[in-house]
């Protein structure tokens, strides 16, 4: 792949992102000026007040000094005063969530995975976030279960994915590319394998991307996916996940539809390889312990079976 | 020294365990020094558990997809490691030593109520062991984080008892906190010698006192929000759930309306430890007295209305945020003031270089640190980043390490002598002191650069992202050296309470009262008590033609003029 891939927020790629870099800029220099001050002034006074060896006599006491105090305290508050002007811009210039305005795109954080909905197309994908570059987002957040946090640090701020209260923010990605974040608020057990990539891709590619999202599942043909097919409805696979075009309509685990055309499996622990599919649907507690996926105890015959026809789902 | 002889002569120590009824001695006991060292006892078992849990913790972290713990347990061992440091180790210690030293630095004798304290105690340690007995639970210890936030918390998402254990043991804790900070705030009310005015109060009992107050109005909402959790839990009440009409914010406004106060309640006693300290070996007195006590009362008024910068992310509108962005920012105003009286307070000094010193004036840069960090937060747009992640972990790393540990080493190094009579090695000291400053220092700086860089915190594992691996892999070397430099420690308390150097009465020359008794001080601590007349009452006897009550200069100090 060429695209960039981005954690941290210095390599910013959004009018947000860049707002509050520039913000964390000028902190940064302004702490350092203050640390170097703090640490000047000890290690100095440290080297020059130093008892002599053998010196018993105390200095000349000093108690206070109203001059001194009252300049410390118009200095410290004058930084403060600076901070809180810049603070009220950036906040002010990143806004507020737009009341009453339809969000471009739903995201809802599950234990331990994200489900994204297209408001407009009514596509839904999981995990992999596509979206158009170059277009300011509407996003709404919501959560399924518990706290999670939606977090690209490369797009602009986080935000918390809350049950019972709907959180919108925007986000925008100036070039295409894959944008990586992760949750950022504890939410159990698989908190730390709850990774976020967001695809930004040019408006036309994105737009394709959404038509192939649109179609139902391929028919299966070949004798072994069919068996496959047979196997997803029988083993209660569909009693949590929905594949578009089929009776599995459920939404409690990732929609399957499309899983075939995705990077990773399960937010990003593994690729997504026939052989790791494979592994996971073997023994899903080793690759993901304390994820909702029940264990199924598969024979390696019906493995292969799901396998073939969930990769074959593009 | 003339009118020290008014001081009597070290006739009985404290009991010792071996002797005939020692240990009952010991456990009945009311006596606020007796209660003040198992206080210190207590945060020290803790401790060890606390650093256990931390050091496999950070072995699970030194590679990436590590497999060394599983999820579960890894989750169990960050809890309960957030949970002990901060109720079980630095609540303890700060209050310990104040249980100990408050008395004796007022001329009094016992805590206002004996029997109270005694109370106080074994409540703290009560609750820590029941949070502790939770291992034993098949289920296992609480997992749900520190601050254990809705609706993760609840029965739904944590079916163990783990955190029905986190509910019971910490309102236990809660509540031997609100008891000893009633004690407290009687004590330093009604049990001050006669002379010593609120003007002429050692800084570290103003501050024990501020503490109190904010105890008692903080640890109420603690207690109620973990008795609505357990309520939830156990009775199936609905205050955090918001799928039948409760709400998961609630908690967070009752925790943080609580916790960012807490935070305050571990910094000023330290506040008050520097400020006795730095003086002591800078041979200057405290500068601008008046100054430190005021911005420490404005920190705790400010205390409560700062709670929602821990919620940025929560999303409540940039009315909301502004607002707390605009409290957090003020409490930076008096904490700089006292960050600069102490520098100041070292300036025209003769300063000796003891451990304490050398803790007490390194306290001042680590903290600063943590200061300045932690205004990146009152600064909304960059906790919209940077919350939640390592950059917080370095954060509050600095504030409770940097800053209240490093202060209770200094207040150890200062006050070991008067307690058991002998002196800790400085030469075990100085070796204790490098270490652990570089290992704090490699620990905790770079997790600075990982949370900047994009990692998440209570993750159990990460990515193999570019340089997440090393940085993690040093960040875990440091916290090994700092363990070492924690065994350099213990032993040098081992060593030298079998043969350390007598230490006298006042080894270090200071000038509160504490210091006019014996080392250590006999059960009832005096028979009599020199005259206070300012904030220094030893140096005012060993220097009659120069003492604080008749200069000018330290009568404006302490508003007395």
């Amino acid at each position: 792949m060429t695209f960039a891939l981005t954690t941290a927020f210095f390599d910013t790629a959004s009018q947000d992102s860049d707002a509050i870099r520039q913000l964390f800029v000028y902190f940064l220099w302004t702490s350092a000026v203050v640390l170097l001050v703090v640490t000047g002034l000890v290690v100095y006074y440290s080297l020059k007040y130093r008892a002599r060896p053998g010196q018993t006599d105390e200095p000349e006491q000093r108690h206070t000094h109203k001059g001194l105090e009252v300049s410390i305290l118009a200095v410290v508050t004058g930084v403060m005063g600076l901070f809180f002007f810049l603070t009220i811009r950036t906040m002010l210039a990143i806004q507020d969530s737009p009341a009453g305005q339809e969000p471009d795109l739903i995201i809802i954080g599950h234990q331990w995975w994200w489900e994204a909905r297209y408001p407009g197309s009514g596509v839904v994908a999981a995990n992999e976030i596509h979206i158009p570059a170059g277009k300011r987002l509407l996003i709404e957040l919501r959560s399924a279960d518990v706290i999670h946090d939606w977090w690209v640090p490369a797009l602009g701020r986080k935000m918390d994915a809350i049950p019972g209260k709907p959180n919108q923010l925007w986000m925008e990605a100036r070039q295409p590319g894959r944008y990586l974040g992760t949750c950022s608020e504890f939410c159990g057990a698989q908190h730390a394998w709850m990774r976020i990539q967001v695809i930004a891709q040019p408006p036309t590619e994105f737009a394709d991307w959404e038509l192939a999202q649109r179609q139902k599942a391929t028919l299966a043909t070949t004798n072994i996916v069919k068996s496959g097919e047979a196997l997803f409805q029988q083993k209660t696979c569909a009693n949590c996940h929905a594949i578009a075009g089929t009776d599995a309509q459920a939404t409690i685990g990732p929609d399957l539809t499309h899983l075939g055309s995705r990077n990773t499996l399960l937010t990003g622990v593994l690729k997504n390889t026939p052989e790791n599919l494979g592994r996971w649907l073997d023994d899903p507690q080793k690759i993901k312990p304390g994820a909702h996926m029940p264990d199924f105890i598969f024979t390696s015959q019906e493995v292969e079976a799901l396998v073939a026809y969930l990769e074959s789902l593009e | 020294m003339k009118r020290m002889e008014t001081v009597p002569e070290p006739t009985i120590p404290l009991p010792l365990v071996k002797s005939d009824r020692g240990l009952l001695q010991w456990l009945s006991s009311v006596d606020h020094k007796q209660l003040g060292v198992m206080y210190l006892l207590t945060a020290l078992l803790f401790f060890v558990a606390g650093g256990i849990e931390i050091l496999l913790i950070r072995i699970q972290l030194i590679v990436p997809e590590n497999t060394f713990l599983s999820p579960d347990v890894y989750n169990q061992l960050f809890t309960m490691h957030g949970t002990t440091m901060i109720f079980l180790v630095l609540m303890p210690t700060l209050i310990g030593l104040g249980v100990y030293f408050v008395p004796l630095m007022i001329g009094a004798n016992e805590m206002a109520f004996p029997r109270l304290n005694a109370f106080s105690l074994w409540m703290t340690l009560l609750g820590g062991l029941i949070l502790y007995f939770s291992f034993l639970d098949g289920g296992g210890a609480p997992n749900a984080g520190w601050f254990s936030y809705a609706p993760l918390s609840s029965k739904n998402f944590s079916s163990t008892k783990g955190v029905d254990y986190y509910c019971i043991g910490l309102l236990l804790t809660g509540l031997g906190s609100v008891t000893a900070a009633l004690n407290f705030a009687v004590t330093i009310l009604t049990l001050r010698i006669p002379g010593m005015g609120f003007r002429r109060l050692p800084v570290f009992v103003w501050m024990m006192f501020i503490t109190a107050m904010l105890i008692l109005a903080a640890f109420p909402m603690l207690n109620a929000g973990l008795a609505m959790l357990l309520i939830d839990r156990q009775l199936n009440a609905h205050f955090f759930l918001p799928g039948s009409g409760g709400s998961a914010i609630l908690w967070q406004h009752l925790f943080w309306a609580f916790g960012h106060p807490e935070v305050y309640i571990l910094a000023l006693p330290p506040f008050g430890l520097i400020s006795e300290i730095i003086p002591v070996f800078s041979r200057q007195p405290i500068f601008g007295y008046r100054f430190l006590i005021g911005s420490g009362i404005a920190i705790a008024l400010l205390a409560f209305g700062v709670w929602a910068h821990h919620m940025f992310a929560v999303g409540l509108g940039n009315p909301v945020n502004g607002f707390f962005a605009a409290g957090s920012m003020l409490i930076g105003i008096p904490t700089g003031i006292k960050v600069f009286n102490w520098i100041i307070t070292m300036r025209s000094g003769a300063i000796r270089f003891t451990t304490a010193m050398l803790f007490a004036t390194s306290f001042i840069i680590e903290f600063t640190i943590g200061g300045l960090s932690g205004i990146s937060f009152a600064i909304a747009p960059l906790d919209w980043q940077l919350t939640d992640t390592y950059y917080v972990v370095a954060h509050i790393h600095y504030v409770f390490l940097g800053g209240t540990l490093y202060s209770v080493f200094a207040g150890i190094f200062y006050w070991f002598p008067k307690m058991s009579g002998r002196m800790l090695s400085e030469k075990l000291g100085r070796i204790f002191f490098w270490m652990f400053f570089l290992g704090f220092n490699l620990t905790f700086m770079l997790q600075h650069v990982l949370g900047i860089m994009g990692m998440p915190r209570r993750v159990y594992t990460y990515p193999d992202l570019p340089n997440f691996g090393a940085l993690n892999l040093a960040s875990s070397a440091g916290a090994f050296l700092m363990a070492a430099a924690i065994g350099v420690f213990f032993w040098n308390i081992f060593i030298s309470l079998k043969k350390g150097k007598q230490a006298g009465d006042n080894p270090w020359q200071a000038w509160t009262l504490e210091w006019a008794t014996t080392s250590p001080p006999r059960l009832q601590n005096f028979d009599r008590v020199p005259p206070v007349r300012s904030l220094r009452p030893l140096w005012d006897l060993e220097h009659p033609e120069d003492p604080d009550w008749k200069n000018d200069n330290a009568k404006q100090a302490r508003n007395e003029s």
